[in-house]
């Protein structure tokens, strides 16, 4: 007789952990093997609980030095490449052509690797030393702006989660980011590259679930900083936006096609960075001044 | 054995200052003030006017428009002709020079400028002349630079200008505020709808006498006057590209639920309630002068005021004893006089809603602590206000005065002082006093603002980005950053 497979559950990603949602609802998903796949039907309550979290996980994060961060970025890059055959496999359960499949991996892995080199070097560029006319010494420097929600791209299984992942944390913020509806299964087979990968938890967080159902919570919850949709409907948009007001929160809206190789870049990482500018006096000792 | 008494500051004596009235001869007004659309001065369709009055002794001083819908869009058709037919079209380096005009224009005009500015907000005009009208030239001549080297500001992004801005100010720093809103947007191309605060519309009338002077071609900045209802009617104009605006956080929400859903790019520097934290170490004589300035500065008319104190609870005691001292010495009243420290509040209304906070935080339990000097019988006037034992749930705590008035916490550990600091919805400003440099870095980047002041307070530069974090807005202004919000990439 024949070997019995042995299916996984696809559940959440919520701190580290996979619990299920705690609604208890799921929603189908058929695969091309015909296999069905009871999806976790994310609630306002599951996304609450991974805002909390999220928060929790916010100042180590945001603390930990810039080297460490590209590093266990890179570190996702090493753990999704060894897992790249199960990802050609699952992306072609949801209907890629083996191309496409391979395209989708490949670039996602790269695309990390991209980010992971930029954590120690966005500072510097978008930094400045301000000549102040008055005696005063005067900087500025990018600082994470705290707790991103994020509507990833329908479209797109990886890729386009990846894609706006990899910025956000490499800024030092945390997320909570909603997987495609209809791809959803390689969402949460990468919080378990998440999860193997030193990332702390709580930084990543995961759901799965209704865009249309949970848009208004996600804008209109009171400690996120910033909401980012991509290529979502105009009036999900709208609300969005509306929403987003109640607590000034930073809203982006990327419509984009992140299969392009360069649509990526490291205003994706400062358009979630706030820029802070201190200022110290200078002593007014020694008016003559250097000389040699 | 007896305790000795602290010194006090003597500052009884015989000697008392002489007025020294700024003189206000050469200042040339008009009797009414029109809208100032296309490079003209043109009569409102409205044919309402609204008077504009002197907050220090309540006297008319002009009339100003009240623009309607109808001249918004005059405004907004007048910046997008002169966007598509002239300003984007001309090469960067001649816009850069229209720029550096208006910055000299308004270097040559400075006196008057400061003069009126006084009269019309109510700040001292030690302030005006020293501060606004110095930083407002400042900043054209700043950004006047960058026109033409934009491609350096943004390497490998190709920035383009966005079109039409409609930018609304507040009216605490009139004049500086129009500066700061038009310097950028032309700098970047970008042509201007500029809607002054209804209690402040002469300086930037000013400004409109100033650009005409300069030659900008017509409909480059178009200035018009009134209250609400026009800024809103500019938010909702279909052909906007770019909405700045300054002012209270409240009415920022509600542009940024208007603009929702649509491509119009958003700033909004917002309100802000910044703690001013003294450790038991920092030079405590300098720090007296900096609570002083940070919550005393322009009445306290400032957002990013340092409005909560937070004192070591072992110098307590003394920054206190020496707080109360300096604040007698505080010249309230004509703010034309030069000796004077704090001007007039700027409204009637503002006044109200002051005085409604004072109430607020004696009926919530706060000691308060006023000034014994006189304030003047006529206009609109405060005393330096003290709040003392206040905690961190009262709303003079938490909500933003827009006055002279200093809510006062103690702490003990550095832990416990950056969590009341950033426990608030607001993020624009800080202030830390401590001579040791370690905890200045250490406190400078766990406090959750836009602008820290460290052993300083209150401190502007065209150079400088300004902005907040979370319910103080977002985007920021001077500086190389505040060139992003008036491009595209």
């Amino acid at each position: 007789m024949e070997r019995i497979e042995v299916l996984k559950t696809y559940k959440i990603f919520i701190g580290g952990q996979f619990p299920r949602t705690e609604s208890g609802r799921y929603y189908p998903l058929k695969l091309k093997n015909n296999m069905t796949v009871n999806v976790s039907l994310s609630s306002r309550k599951d996304f609450r609980n991974a805002v909390v979290i999220a928060r929790g996980a916010f100042s180590g994060w945001s603390a930990r030095a810039a080297f460490n961060r590209g590093q266990i970025l890179y570190r996702i890059a090493e753990m999704l490449e060894g897992r790249k055959e199960q990802f050609l496999e699952e992306l072609k359960q949801l209907g890629y052509t083996a191309v496409n499949a391979k395209k989708e991996i490949e670039l996602s892995i790269d695309r990390i690797v991209y980010y992971a080199g930029w954590c120690d070097k966005y500072q510097q560029l978008n930094s400045s030393v301000n000549p102040v006319a008055s005696s005063h010494f005067n900087f500025s420097v990018p600082e994470p702006m705290g707790v991103v929600a994020i509507m990833a791209d329908e479209s797109s299984a990886l890729l386009g989660l990846v894609s706006v992942i990899a910025p956000c944390i490499a800024g030092g913020n945390t997320c909570i980011v909603l997987a495609s509806e209809s791809k959803p299964t390689c969402s949460i087979t990468f919080a378990e590259v998440i999860a193997t990968s030193d990332v702390p938890a709580g930084v990543i967080n995961i759901l799965t679930g209704n865009r249309k159902e949970l848009h208004a919570h996600f804008s209109s919850h009171m400690d996120v900083n910033v909401i980012i949709t991509c290529n979502s409907e105009k009036d999900v948009n709208k609300t969005v936006g509306e929403n987003a007001s109640l607590n000034v929160k930073r809203v982006f809206v990327w419509n984009k096609n992140w299969n392009i190789e360069s649509e990526q870049g490291p205003h994706y990482i400062t358009d979630l960075q706030e820029i802070k500018t201190t200022w110290h006096p200078i002593e007014n000792i020694g008016i003559s001044g250097i000389k040699y | 054995m007896a305790k000795k008494e602290a010194k006090k500051l003597e500052y009884f004596t015989d000697w008392k200052y002489a007025p020294a009235p700024e003189a206000t001869d050469h200042i040339r007004l008009q009797k009414q003030y029109e809208l100032f659309i296309n490079g003209k001065f043109v009569k409102p369709n409205s044919g309402k006017y609204f008077d504009t009055i002197n907050p220090a002794n309540e006297e008319k001083i002009s009339s100003i428009a009240e623009a309607n819908d109808k001249d918004v869009d005059l405004a907004v058709k007048s910046a997008r002709t002169a966007y598509d037919k002239t300003w984007s079209k001309m090469p960067a380096k001649e816009r850069a020079k229209y720029i550096f005009r208006i910055a000299r224009l308004i270097q040559e005009r400075a006196r008057e400028l400061s003069v009126i500015e006084t009269m019309d907000g109510g700040k001292s005009i030690r302030e005006s002349r020293d501060i606004d009208v110095p930083l407002a030239a400042n900043h054209f001549f700043y950004y006047a630079g960058w026109a033409d080297k934009l491609e350096y500001a943004f390497p490998n992004r190709k920035p383009q200008s966005l079109g039409v801005a409609g930018q609304v100010i507040p009216w605490n720093f009139p004049l500086l505020m129009a500066a700061w809103k038009i310097a950028p947007a032309l700098a970047t191309g970008n042509t201007v709808v500029l809607k002054p605060a209804e209690t402040t519309s002469l300086t930037a009338l000013k400004l409109a006498e100033i650009i005409q002077e300069s030659g900008l071609p017509d409909g480059v900045v178009n200035i018009i006057t009134g209250h609400g209802p026009v800024g809103a009617s500019m938010v909702n104009h279909k052909d906007i590209n770019k909405i700045a605006f300054t002012g209270s956080t409240n009415v920022g929400k509600w542009i940024q639920k208007a603009v929702a859903g649509t491509d119009k790019k958003l700033t909004l520097e917002l309100g802000g309630k910044a703690a001013n934290i003294i450790f038991e170490d920092a030079p405590i004589n300098q720090a007296v002068e900096g609570i002083v300035n940070g919550i005393f500065f322009n009445q306290g008319h400032v957002c990013c005021a340092g409005s909560r104190l937070f004192v070591q609870e072992s110098v307590a005691e003394e920054v206190i004893r020496k707080l109360k001292d300096r604040l007698e010495t505080l010249i309230v009243g004509d703010p034309l006089d030069k000796n004077t420290d704090i001007g007039a509040i700027n409204s009637k209304m503002q006044l109200n809603k002051i005085n409604e906070y004072l109430k607020i935080g004696v009926n919530d339990g706060a000691d308060m602590y006023q000034s014994s000097c006189s304030i003047p019988k006529k206009g609109f006037f405060v005393r330096p206000t003290l709040f003392l034992n206040t905690s961190q749930s009262h709303r003079i705590s938490q909500e933003e005065i827009f006055g002279p008035v200093l809510a006062i916490q103690t702490f003990r550990t550095i832990e416990e002082v950056i969590e009341k600091a950033n426990n608030i919805p607001y993020g624009l400003s800080a202030g830390v006093w401590t001579d040791k440099g370690s905890r200045i870095f250490n406190m400078t980047s766990k406090l959750r603002a836009g602008v820290v002041w460290a052993n300083t307070y209150n401190k502007f530069d065209p150079t400088s980005p300004f902005g907040g974090y979370k319910e103080s807005g977002f985007g920021r202004e001077g500086g190389l950053h505040g060139l992003a919000p008036y491009l595209k990439f």
